[in-house]
């Protein structure tokens, strides 16, 4: 039985995974589909000539008219000098997705915002809840942690005590507290052995 | 020494730690602590496939055995920082594959899941393309927009950098092609002006500042949460690829904090790339992905394949580079290990990641790859002179550079320097900032100034570098004359070298700093200066000096004959071959980022004098030097082995040790057996026939007996320490009274490999090679003498080369 709903699991987070991985797909091509009016652009750069001083002209053109003629408007130069002076321009054609940006960073952002918190949290207010909870009587410090001002430290009597009732929130605690002693195993070989990573 | 406290933090992380690959919980399965590390799951299928291993069905005399028929978890699968067995994860799968094969005759269901199994291999590749190439395009956006954070913000939206703020102005001038209204540095927005020294000030003091509070936010994140996350990962990923374990090294979290802190990184302005960091990046998102497919997650070796095809998948965002630098790097074209058509799917899967980083567009359509090259003079033939030279100076910068990285590498490792991480990442951080930025080259975005290096100059572009006098009156097309240097290119000159100083010194100490640090592109940044320095040179001597020989018989009067940017490519791609030694995917890549197919013979010849002159200074690129540091059982499989010595004098025990600690077939007790356990720390056992004859059984592993006896003596009943243990395919006879015994066969492995003491030692390390093999019996006469662990190839080769083979640390 365990292994049928092992199964319909791995299945249910394959699905998932792959929709999201073509909702994501899906989205950015939307988001250039609606591209702003303002994303596309064609860009000429003029050198000075003559009396006229160099100049750079940006229109929302399509490709196709990207050139000199549509986009240097007004012409700075009257009748057979227009083609001397286009052919020193350059035009190039760009396109951007702002929307993609805003999305991007705001995600960014809101991922390391988290992680800050999550990080505050663990590092400055988990000790001192701790710390009222428990009272300074029952602090356990093992051979090597003392002194440890490390996040984590009390994650072994914690684990010790979690594991009587099974609920909900006991196995998120668990998985918690398992995951905070690999953290610390971690922390040792690299920072403090310098036996991985050196 | 610390291979011991491996051993005891291995049974003590056994015992205390988990996987951090158990993606999916079932629920109430294993809630004994001391079994909860690294089981899978369990599932019916893992352990039936070990009946292949005992070649055929198990026949049951006993109601005990029945009992051991079923799937122990935790069997076969392997400790912290010990090496996998290729052979039998090889076979096992070759036995999965053949059970679903056989059993799709039966049924429409047994045939749709044998088709999809063969199928989830190529899904599987797609995700992982998508995957990767999202992070990727989710890092170079970050990444731009935190690194023109420190200089100011967009009032049009804050989420735009520079570029893209001024993009849409309408108030950007000819001669003033960065400023516009809508960016604000950081003293406009502070005291409203822009001019002035008090404004210099305060920008320099605010650059400081973002700079330091990203380093520090990147190192804390590191060390809090993912301490696996720090250094470029490409040693530690080779020998991972190779064999080796490392639990958790490519996990979730590592995969989150590497991204976060990797745009910290690289955007408070220190000395570092984010391509070595990438590749870690992207072999994380294919371990990960390898959970929702039963194929890869139970067989290690199939996950080093993917995990492959993730590295092979984003190098750049370009697919053909990806699978050769992919290739390269794990520096096995074709092996044992990995079949040919993993190229293919590499390759698939580079593809994917590709197109998904291209539709999320990070540089704009106006750039399709990360070092736009517009030019396509030739070259001609006497700059071939320069070009070798510019080989040589990377040579010697890159034998320079691991040397010193290495001393100071090991500075960190073992003086008082490593214990405060924290402190160093800042301080080298203060210092990179402080004398960053009154130099414009030192103060933008390494990638920034690569690129412009690169660039050759048109008439119209704007920047310093391009400030040649334009002494004529028409000019037609697009091609210039040679021109003579004006007064910025000198002042631009003077300020590049000594960036050039600055970057070499200070990568040295940035470069296995914890935080996530690449190497790609602070090499090509000292190689593209130094090569821009040569190629403007040059480009000035041939204007001054027309009439000499060698200008004269192949540069047409008047025209602009040398291309200075070509030169800075040519020196970016000899800086990085003398670095990490590779030739052909570092062409392949130089090429596929810039564009240039035309250039390829130059670059080639750079790359070829830069490997040359570098390996008669050094043995090792820096990838290998860092793997050799940290002690990894890493086996290079392109040395020869060349000298004359023979599997008796390697193997272990040496003459003057006590006997090989060996089991026998049927006449221990379990009791007999933990006490064989706990005294040595030897990670596998030989079972003989008895201990007069010495006939060799099987080989059996720690880990595995330890779960057998110890899920025996809860579950089973009746065993205790004084059962026999026996490894026969039927109980001996014991006499009446006697407690039950206790069949462990299921867990023998009836082919271990053996070779005789007078094999030569090529040979042996050929079959490590070639075989993936962990560890080796050596007979003599047909009697089991000793036994060769890779550890102990490994030293020999380290004492054959004059090396310290002490500094093996791990097996």
């Amino acid at each position: 039985m365990a292994t049928v709903w092992g199964g319909f699991l791995r299945l249910g987070s394959l699905l998932s995974l792959s929709c999201l991985a073509l909702s994501v797909l899906l989205l950015v091509q939307l988001s250039d589909a609606a591209k702003n009016f303002e994303d596309v652009r064609c860009k000429c750069i003029c050198p000075p000539y003559k009396d006229n001083s160099g100049h750079i002209y940006n229109k929302n053109i399509s490709q196709k008219d990207c050139d000199c003629l549509h986009v240097v408007d007004p012409m700075p130069v009257r009748g057979p000098d227009v083609e001397a002076y286009c052919l020193r321009c350059e035009c190039k054609y760009e396109e951007r997705s702002s929307v993609t940006i805003k999305v991007t960073i705001i995600i960014y952002l809101s991922i390391l915002g988290l992680l800050l918190l999550y990080m505050v949290y663990l590092t400055l207010v988990e000790p001192i809840l701790k710390r009222r909870l428990f009272g300074h009587s029952q602090l356990i410090q093992s051979d090597d942690d003392v002194g440890d001002h490390q996040p984590f430290a009390n994650a072994h009597d914690v684990l010790a005590r979690s594991r009587s009732r099974a609920n909900v929130l006991n196995k998120v605690e668990y998985a918690q507290q398992r995951w905070k002693l690999q953290v610390q195993e971690q922390r040792k070989s690299v920072f403090d052995r310098h036996v991985v990573l050196s | 020494m610390d291979n011991r406290g491996f051993q005891q933090g291995s049974l003590n992380s056994f015992r205390s730690s988990s996987s951090d690959e158990d993606l999916m919980d079932i629920p109430g399965t294993a809630m004994d602590f001391s079994m909860r590390d690294d089981v899978p799951p369990l599932d019916g299928e893992i352990e039936g496939k070990d009946k292949s291993y005992n070649g055929g069905g198990i026949g049951s005399s006993n109601r005990m055995m029945d009992f051991l028929e079923e799937p122990i978890p935790g069997v076969g699968t392997y400790d912290d920082f010990n090496t996998i067995d290729w052979v039998r994860e090889k076979s096992r799968d070759r036995d999965r594959h053949r059970e679903i094969t056989n059993k799709s005759k039966e049924s429409t269901w047994a045939l749709i899941h044998s088709v999809s199994d063969a199928f989830s291999g190529w899904l599987l590749m797609l995700l992982i393309g998508l995957l990767s190439g999202s992070l990727a395009g989710l890092i170079d956006i970050s990444a731009h927009w935190m690194t023109d954070l420190k200089e100011g913000i967009c009032t049009e939206g804050f989420w735009f950098n520079h570029e893209h703020c001024c993009w849409n102005s309408e108030h950007v001038t000819f001669e003033d092609r960065d400023k516009c209204p809508e960016w604000n540095s950081w003293s406009q927005l502070i005291i409203s002006t822009d001019e002035g020294a008090f404004a210099y000030i305060v920008n320099y003091f605010m650059y400081v500042l973002w700079a330091l509070l990203f380093a520090f936010l990147a190192v804390s994140l590191v060390k809090v949460f993912a301490p696996y996350a720090c250094g470029s990962g490409i040693p530690e990923i080779k020998t991972i690829l190779s064999g080796f374990i490392i639990r958790g090294y490519l996990g979730k979290w590592t995969l989150i904090i590497k991204t976060i802190t990797l745009v910290l990184a690289v955007s408070s302005g220190l000395s570092l790339g984010k391509e070595g960091p990438l590749v870690h990046v992207a072999c994380c998102c294919g371990n990960i992905l390898c959970h929702c497919f039963n194929k890869y997650r139970k067989n290690e070796a199939k996950r080093r394949e993917v995990t492959t095809h993730g590295l092979n998948s984003l190098s750049f965002g370009e697919s053909l580079s990806g699978t050769t630098l992919g290739m390269r790097i794990w520096g096995l074209y074709v092996s044992y290990y990995f079949p040919l058509k993993t190229l293919w799917r590499s390759f698939f899967a580079a593809l994917v990641a590709a197109f998904t980083l291209r539709s999320i567009n990070p540089f704009g359509n106006s750039r399709l790859v990360l070092f736009y090259v517009e030019f396509h003079t030739p070259w001609h033939l006497f700059e071939l002179v320069p070009f070798i030279l510019l080989g040589i100076f990377g040579g010697l910068w890159g034998a320079l550079f691991i040397r010193t990285n290495i001393a100071w590498c090991r500075k960190r490792k073992t003086t008082q320097l490593g214990k405060y991480p924290v402190i160093e990442v800042l301080v080298v951080t203060a210092i990179t900032a402080i004398l960053a930025f009154p130099n414009e080259y030192t103060r933008m975005s390494t990638s920034e100034l690569i690129s412009e290096l690169f660039n050759d100059c048109g008439l119209l572009d704007s920047s310093k570098l391009c400030d040649y006098e334009n002494r004529f009156n028409t000019s037609k097309g697009g091609e210039l004359p040679d021109r003579p240097a004006g007064v910025g290119v000198y002042s631009a000159m003077w300020q590049l070298a000594l960036t050039l100083i600055l970057k070499i010194v200070i990568t040295i100490f940035t470069f296995g700093m914890k935080i996530p640090s690449g190497l790609f592109i602070p090499s090509m940044a000292v190689g593209a200066i130094a090569g821009r320095l040569l190629g403007v040179g040059m480009e000035q001597l041939a204007y001054y000096h027309h009439d000499w020989a060698i200008f004269n018989s192949w540069c047409s009067q008047g025209a602009d004959c040398i291309t200075p940017g070509l030169y800075a490519m040519v020196g970016a791609a000899a800086c990085l071959g003398g670095v990490t030694r590779m030739t052909v995917s570092l062409v392949v890549i130089m090429f596929e980022l810039t564009g240039g197919l035309e250039y390829i013979v130059p670059l080639m010849a750079a790359a070829m004098t830069s490997k040359w002159v570098a390996d008669a200074l050094g043995r090792e690129g820096i990838y290998d030097a860092h793997i050799r540091l940290n002690g990894y059982p890493f086996l290079e499989a392109k040395e020869e082995f060349a000298h004359k010595t023979l599997a008796m004098d390697v193997m272990k025990p040496r003459r003057n040790d006590p006997l090989l600690t060996v089991l026998t077939q049927d006449s221990m007790t379990v009791e007999d057996v933990e006490t064989v356990i706990s005294e040595t720390t030897y990670s596998g056992f030989p079972v003989v026939v008895s201990r007069e004859s010495q006939r060799l059984v099987g080989f059996v592993l720690r880990r595995d007996l330890i779960i057998s006896i110890e899920n025996a003596r809860k579950k089973q009943d009746g065993v205790v320490s004084t059962s026999i243990i026996y490894f026969t395919e039927h109980s001996p006879p014991m006499p009446p009274y006697t407690p039950p015994t206790l069949k462990l066969r299921n867990i023998l492995d009836l082919s271990p490999f053996t070779v005789t003491d007078l094999t030569p030692m090529e040979i042996v390390v050929d079959i490590f090679r070639k075989l993936g093999l962990r560890q080796c019996l050596v007979t003599h006469n047909g009697r089991l003498l000793g036994i060769i662990t890779k550890k102990d190839v490994l030293k020999h080769i380290a004492q054959m080369a004059n090396q310290d083979p002490d500094s093996i640390l791990f097996n």
